[in-house]
């Protein structure tokens, strides 16, 4: 229903933009996009997974027939508010730095004895086979919301995963020779006419991550910061991105740490 | 490797070999070997697009400094281009302009080249995603220079269809770093598609002129 209601407003924006032309359409387009925007925040279908989410976290699942309550995101066993604002972090018990979806995964196995692969069959969402994380993620991130981005960096495999995720950011590869830093190191550009954040300023890169986690219109998805990195990547040509591995940790604590104090706003809507 | 690869970029890859190491002199060669390696690790091949795609060429690891270690040293900027002018390629035919209709679809064009791309079609341009090229079409990026009236302003002579045809072939043999594909460098576009871009930016009847 709330799809629904979505359609005619994609249409009006169409409808702005079909007009070709000079500056002044140009600037109506930019003002069709904003106006919008605006209107997409009247309503975010994000609800539903925020929902479906917290009932994932309190049922009791898998083979150990255990809820999730007990897993600690990093601020104690079962503490979910504030928890997404200081993530990625250091986890000792598994001796490597963890964003949000790495950690569910791991407290997937660890308390409900859900191993991996079935834990990350369904990572991103496809219509009828909605992803579990998806919904988890969207429950954890809104009790963050309000809070500020803090991520640390005493750990030494925090500042490594900080070096390395900046390192990654930059690093031109492909046959289009892209990097992350192609579309997203210089200010005020546009692709088409979609703008782009500069992440290397703090502006930015804080409006880009309290917005993330996300309600796609464009997709009837929410999605995570896991499969934000994933279709940057398809679309700079790269190979895929393996979810929840060390180089997509490294990006997502490089990006976080570049946002840090921004109050998280999520899961937002987007395009 | 998939991309086109010819002797002179070989033996330009060997005038540039000290050219990486260079621009990187903060980091010890184990860092090195260590981060190459868990970038691999945190890929898989996925459709057209394979593990290979992380290897660097000389352009790529040259170009791909972090603010603190500051842009390419003026010097070593000055070897990339004369290296990679050396991989310039034109028609055998000659003939350096195409169809201009053809050039608006390969710029409008997006696909190509993605893990999500079948392999089996032509790849496109997307010249609209970063540059503004005819008045009609509102819908173009910023990120590069807007090219509207690009013949207009230039005419047609054929040393600057060579050089049309030379830049969308290979942008880094112009300017180091360069944020734009090198389109014949690596066989994202076919010769005659980028005789069709060259017609989109030089024909007088062509909307980029108008």
């Amino acid at each position: 229903m709330t799809r629904r209601s979505i359609g005619p407003v994609l249409l009006l924006a169409a409808a702005a933009l079909a007009p070709a032309a000079h500056r002044a359409q140009e600037e109506d387009a930019t003002a069709a996009i904003a106006r919008y925007r605006e209107l997409l925040q009247d309503g975010n279908p994000a609800d539903l997974w925020e929902a479906r989410g917290e009932a994932l976290w309190q049922e009791k699942r898998g083979p150990k027939a255990a809820s999730l309550e007990a897993c600690d995101l990093g601020k104690g066993p079962g503490v979910v508010k504030g928890a997404y604002a200081e993530l990625p972090r250091y986890f000792a018990d598994g001796d490597r730095v963890m964003d949000l979806e790495t950690r569910l995964v791991h407290c997937m196995g660890t308390l409900q004895g859900i191993d991996a692969g079935e834990a990350t069959k369904q990572k991103f969402g496809a219509g009828d086979k909605r992803s579990d994380l998806e919904a988890l993620a969207a429950w954890i991130v809104a009790q963050s919301r309000g809070m500020p981005v803090r991520v640390a960096l005493k750990h030494p495999k925090e500042k490594a995963a900080y070096a390395l995720g900046e390192r990654i950011f930059f690093y031109r590869g492909g046959p289009h020779d892209f990097s992350c830093a192609t579309c997203h190191a210089q200010s005020g550009k546009r692709i088409r006419l979609q703008e782009l954040p500069n992440l290397t300023t703090p502006a930015d890169a804080k409006r880009a991550f309290a917005t993330w986690p996300a309600y796609r219109v464009s997709q009837g998805e929410v999605r995570t910061m896991q499969w934000r990195m994933n279709d940057c990547l398809r679309q700079q040509r790269f190979p895929e991105l393996v979810f929840g591995s060390e180089g997509s940790v490294a990006l997502i604590t490089y990006l976080a740490r570049q946002a840090n104090g921004a109050g998280m706003d999520a899961p937002a809507i987007k395009r | 490797m998939p991309f086109a690869r010819t002797v002179a970029v070989t033996l330009a890859g060997l005038a540039l070999a000290g050219l990486a190491q260079a621009a990187q002199p903060q980091r010890g060669a184990k860092d090195e070997a260590r981060a190459r390696e868990v970038i691999r690790a945190s890929f898989k091949e996925k459709g057209q697009a394979g593990l290979d795609r992380l290897e660097q060429d000389e352009v790529q690891a040259a170009c791909s400094r972090t603010p603190g270690q500051g842009p390419l040293p003026a010097a070593a900027a000055r070897k990339l281009v004369a290296a990679q002018q050396a991989t310039l390629a034109y028609p055998a035919d000659g003939k350096l302009m195409g169809d201009w209709k053809k050039g608006e679809q390969i710029a409008q064009s997006g696909v190509g080249k993605q893990f999500s791309d079948d392999p089996a079609k032509p790849s496109g341009g997307n010249c609209y995603a970063c540059h503004r090229l005819s008045k009609q079409e509102v819908s173009f990026g910023t990120l590069g220079p807007s090219l509207y009236q690009y013949g207009k302003v230039r005419g047609q002579a054929e040393a600057m269809q060579r050089y049309t045809y030379a830049k969308i072939f290979n942008p880094q043999a112009f300017t180091a770093c360069s944020t734009m594909p090198r389109f014949g460098h690596h066989a994202i576009l076919t010769e005659e598609q980028i005789k069709d871009l060259v017609a989109l930016l030089l024909d007088p009847a062509s909307p980029v002129n108008q």
